[in-house]
């Protein structure tokens, strides 16, 4: 921007002979990528078909939106931004092939892309060797942190341990009893191996209370699961359902709990993979009163998260369209990767990496999240109640932004490591053995 | 602090309607609505239980008001309001309309599970004297869950004019749940508590009895004991029947999605990987037909599966046919190439539906008379799965009736059996090869109307059914239409004893490690063809 309108203002006689040149060689060559040098290449990589097109798709449109918006603002560093969109399909060998082609090919500066974590670590690799750098804006289990990887999403003491506090707490009926059911992989794995640990070592909870229960993708007979869930209910003891049940398998599951007649003030489930996205368009009926843990609600009223939704619901042309928690890990992530840019005036990953722990930006809803030196950031937490109109009202948060943890304290493989990129620029410094490389 | 305050709250609130209970007053109607303006949960506590404890006649307008998130309240006027049916605000503790413009901050009394609890307590308090029979049996049931101290007078009064017994039982039962948990009732009473809490039997019975207070005397705590181990034998009892049950529903589901499959891979012998694909066109026409009732006619709305069976019958069966014409018939005796051409087509109809509908789960919903659930013993049978288990076994009688009583039906058997002959006596083989593929396909798309009422509508749906599909029908053994139904329960039921125990990962594979094995022993299935057809 600033370049340019002092090439409009004085135009050096140099300068104009250079211009002249290159406006006749845009006119020869308009077929060519003619822009190439003149623009900053930001590359997308969500799936827009396959089965996490129900996700990622909205991802790929909001990372649209905030490179329009700069753009509008006049670009960065003087060029445009200009988005490579790219579509790995819901298949994760798939992810490492397009985000190779990303890098070494479009030579993007910066990629904004996944969901999963077999995606996310399906990237890792070329990430690594070709140095590049990569936002994943998606909550997810820790127990990781890389040079070249920013997470904007909540580690899990951003989401999944402040839930569990608050149901214990008197607010959350002092539950005492606790079914740990989720989808069998990664993420619910670790995230109950987690829970579990700080319900038997935090708030001690007695083992026979703790009832942890995994079923398969896309599960859709919840029959035996909530009559078991119930069964377990019938102690006389408070029970909850921690759920990190994966996407489609949810509406079955909340279903089965509404026709076995498991109401929310009876059995209060709280999950971390129910967002506003997902409830969209569904009877949402059998799922009042049930809880979700998220670091943003589109409900939550702040000038800044009013004036994106507007500016979405503008671009996207349709106001039906909710905003979500990963949506908000991009914007925040945006804008840090906008800063650090401006910062060092310079696109160069190595120069961006080192200058953006420390980079704050606003988040949507009314603080400042800063990025920390283990690539994770600092974030609010929200417990919302689902309504029936789909969206959430928060009935409770933590009084301040959470530091995200990438190594949790509560499992014996990581409680002493410390990711520090800044002074120890190591992912997994053991803290006993002081040495870079894990336990 | 916040722990101690909300301590104190409670107390308060315990102390606020016991004696309201009593008849005293504790505050008037306007103080307990002046803890609504406030926009804090505890305080919203400290509201229901005044107004409930008021004594007002408006009292259960109110709370039922909260309950619906009708109640609404103005933090700058300290002014509470209801929301009547049309929308304009009412103030709540006169009931006359608001004059005058509304103020501007008008929001509605937020409330979280706690205090839905507290709202059910005060709302089975305030109706357990209602005149309807039906209004008192549910309070009473609330008052068994809440087991609010406070709503002992009222519950005495009640019992002692109750005449329905089925009432009464609820009455007694929520009086027994209150004796046991109060320290003030003589041992005699309390075991004669345990008996009727015994008597419901439910799990809800369980949970009370195993949370007695600590300070209950030892008689007491051993009757329970008592109580609680008839409770637990009679309920292991149900659970195998339960199992059955929903071993039965999973048959159902099963039989449905294979059922037409039974007739494209088991008759006719194509490897239809797209069969998955017609059951989610199948499921997509019932959502296209509910968004064309609720835009049109919602009145209707409860016959809308009902009308979109047909019509599933209809767009998948054109599908189908249209497949077969196209591309199956060429492929005729070359299993690989068939496999792989439906398998490519299932991803293209996939996509096209996911570029036409979007990549979203769509709303389809739950007519009235297939939701909620009724109690039948110590089990709980919801009303979808038993509307899935009828519409299973009618279209499978269904179709047994068209191939054994239909021209239709002779003349596909005849192509089936045998080809040649059957085309030398003058039958269109090639016509009667489309009309079975869509016959197949047709079925898909009507089991896509039933499935949309217990899975996501999604692109995927189609895909979690497909290996299933096959299993029942090797399973079961191909060409064999008794031998899909009787595959589909037996699956379906192992599945459900073994889930208990293995979880639903393990139950899943070992499914499938006993069909490897029994499929070594009997190669064609439970019931295998015999004589020339298995040649042909």
């Amino acid at each position: 921007m600033i370049k340019t309108t002092d090439a409009v203002g004085e135009r050096p006689r140099g300068r104009r002979w250079l211009a002249a040149a290159a406006g006749l060689a845009l006119g020869l060559t308009a077929a060519l990528p003619a822009q190439a040098e003149d623009t900053i290449k930001v590359g997308i990589l969500h799936s827009l078909s396959g089965t996490m097109a129900i996700s990622e798709t909205t991802l790929k449109d909001v990372v649209l939106m905030l490179i329009d918006e700069q753009n509008k603002k006049g670009g960065l560093l003087g060029k445009k931004l200009e988005a490579v969109v790219v579509d790995p399909a819901s298949n994760w060998p798939l992810f490492a092939e397009k985000a190779r082609e990303l890098i070494s090919k479009d030579k993007v500066a910066v990629v904004f892309g996944c969901w999963t974590s077999v995606s996310r670590k399906s990237v890792l690799p070329v990430f690594k060797e070709l140095n590049s750098l990569l936002f994943y804006p998606v909550q997810y289990e820790g127990e990781e942190s890389e040079r070249n990887v920013i997470y904007t999403g909540a580690a899990p003491n951003q989401q999944a341990i402040p839930a569990v506090d608050y149901l214990a707490g008197p607010e959350g009926g002092n539950v005492k009893r606790w079914v740990l059911e989720g989808t069998d992989y990664v993420y619910p794995r670790t995230t109950n191996k987690i829970l579990e640990a700080y319900l038997k070592d935090v708030l001690k909870v007695k083992p026979e209370d703790i009832m942890i229960n995994y079923t398969p993708f896309g599960f859709s007979d919840w029959q035996t699961e909530v009559a078991a869930i119930k069964k377990f209910g019938s102690a006389g003891k408070k029970t909850a359902v921690v759920s990190t049940i994966n996407g489609d398998a949810n509406v079955p599951f909340y279903k089965e709990l509404g026709n076995q007649g498991i109401k929310a003030t009876d059995i209060p489930v709280v999950a971390f993979s129910v967002g506003e996205e997902e409830l969209a368009g569904l009877d949402t009926k059998p799922l009042v009163g049930h809880l979700a843990a998220w670091n943003y609600f589109e409900s939550i009223k702040t000038p800044a998260n009013e004036a994106f939704i507007k500016a979405w619901h503008e671009f996207i042309k349709n106001p039906k369209r909710t905003t979500n928690d990963p949506m908000e890990a991009h914007y925040i992530g945006f804008n840090m990767w906008v800063k650090a840019v401006e910062k060092v005036k310079s696109t160069d990953p190595d120069k961006v990496i080192e200058a953006l722990p420390g980079t704050k930006a606003p988040n949507l809803t009314g603080g400042v999240s800063e990025l920390l030196p283990n690539h994770h950031i600092t974030k609010p937490v929200y417990i919302g109640e689902i309504r029936p109109d789909g969206q959430f009202d928060v009935v409770w948060k933590t009084k301040s932004l959470v530091p995200g943890a990438a190594w949790s304290p509560h499992l014996p493989g990581s409680k002493d490591l410390e990711a520090d990129w800044v002074k120890l620029k190591c992912g997994n410094y053991n803290k006993v053995t002081q040495k870079c490389g894990g336990a | 602090m916040r722990l101690t305050r909300a301590c104190l709250i409670a107390l308060l609130i315990a102390f606020g309607i016991a004696l309201g209970g009593a008849g005293v007053h504790a505050a008037s109607l306007e103080e307990a609505l002046a803890h609504f303006t406030s926009d804090d949960f505890s305080e919203t506590a400290a509201g229901i239980g005044e107004v409930a404890a008021s004594g007002s006649p408006r009292a259960e307008k109110i709370i039922r008001a909260l309950q619906d998130g009708q109640l609404m309240f103005s933090a700058e006027r300290k002014a509470v309001y209801l929301k009547d049916d049309s929308g304009n605000l009412v103030d709540a503790a006169s009931g006359q309309p608001l004059a005058g413009p509304a103020p501007d901050d008008v929001d509605t009394v937020r409330l979280n599970n706690r205090l839905r609890g507290v709202i059910d307590g005060a709302l089975g308090g305030l109706t357990l004297l209602s005149p309807d029979a039906g209004a008192r049996f549910d309070a009473a049931q609330a008052v068994f869950k809440s087991r609010q101290v406070s709503a002992l007078p009222t519950l005495e009064a009640a019992l002692a004019k109750e005449r329905d017994p089925r009432v009464k039982r609820a009455l007694a039962e929520a009086h027994a749940a209150i004796t046991l948990l109060g320290d003030d009732a003589p041992d005699q009473a309390k075991i004669a508590a345990v008996e009727v809490v015994r008597d419901r039997g439910d799990q809800d019975a369980l949970a009370l009895l195993a949370s007695l207070p600590v300070a209950t005397s030892a008689p007491v705590l051993k009757a329970a004991a008592a109580a609680i181990s008839a409770i637990q034998n009679r309920l292991a009892l149900w659970n195998a029947v339960q199992n059955a049950w929903y071993g039965m529903s999973l048959g159902s589901v099963l039989l449905l999605a294979a059922i037409g499959l039974a007739i494209t891979f088991g008759v006719m012998g194509v490897i239809n990987m797209a069969h998955g694909e017609m059951v989610m066109l199948g499921a997509y026409s019932t959502f296209a037909v509910q968004e064309v009732i609720r835009a049109y006619n919602p009145q209707l709305f409860d016959y809308s599966l009902v009308i979109a069976i047909p019509l599933a019958f209809a767009v998948s069966g054109l599908v189908g046919i249209l497949i077969e014409r196209c591309i199956i018939r060429f492929l005729y005796g070359r299993p690989l190439e068939t496999l792989l051409a439906t398998w490519g087509l299932s991803l293209i109809l996939q996509q096209a539906v996911r570029s036409t509908f979007g990549a979203h789960n769509s709303d389809v919903g739950s007519p009235s008379w297939m939701s909620g659930a009724f109690e039948l013993g110590g089990i709980t049978i919801t009303y979808n799965r038993l509307w899935i288990i009828c519409f299973a076994l009618v279209v499978f009688i269904a179709l047994l009736a068209i191939l054994r009583f239909t021209r239709f039906g002779l003349e596909m058997r005849a192509v089936t059996q045998n080809r040649p002959m059957a085309a030398s006596m003058g039958i269109r083989t090639s016509r009667v090869d489309a009309l079975t593929f869509g016959l197949g396909s047709g079925i898909a798309g009507m089991a896509g109307v039933a499935l949309s009422q217990i899975d996501n509508v999604s692109p995927n749906l189609g895909q979690g059914y497909i290996i299933d599909s096959f299993m029942v029908v090797v399973f079961g053994g191909v060409g064999n239409l008794w031998g899909t139904l009787v595959g589909s329960f037996v699956l379906g039921i192992a599945n459900k004893f073994l889930e208990p125990y293995a979880g639903a990962v393990l139950g899943k594979i070992a499914i499938l490690v006993l069909i490897i094995l029994f499929i070594q022993k009997r190669p064609r299935g439970m019931f295998a063809l015999r004589g020339r057809a298995v040649e042909a």
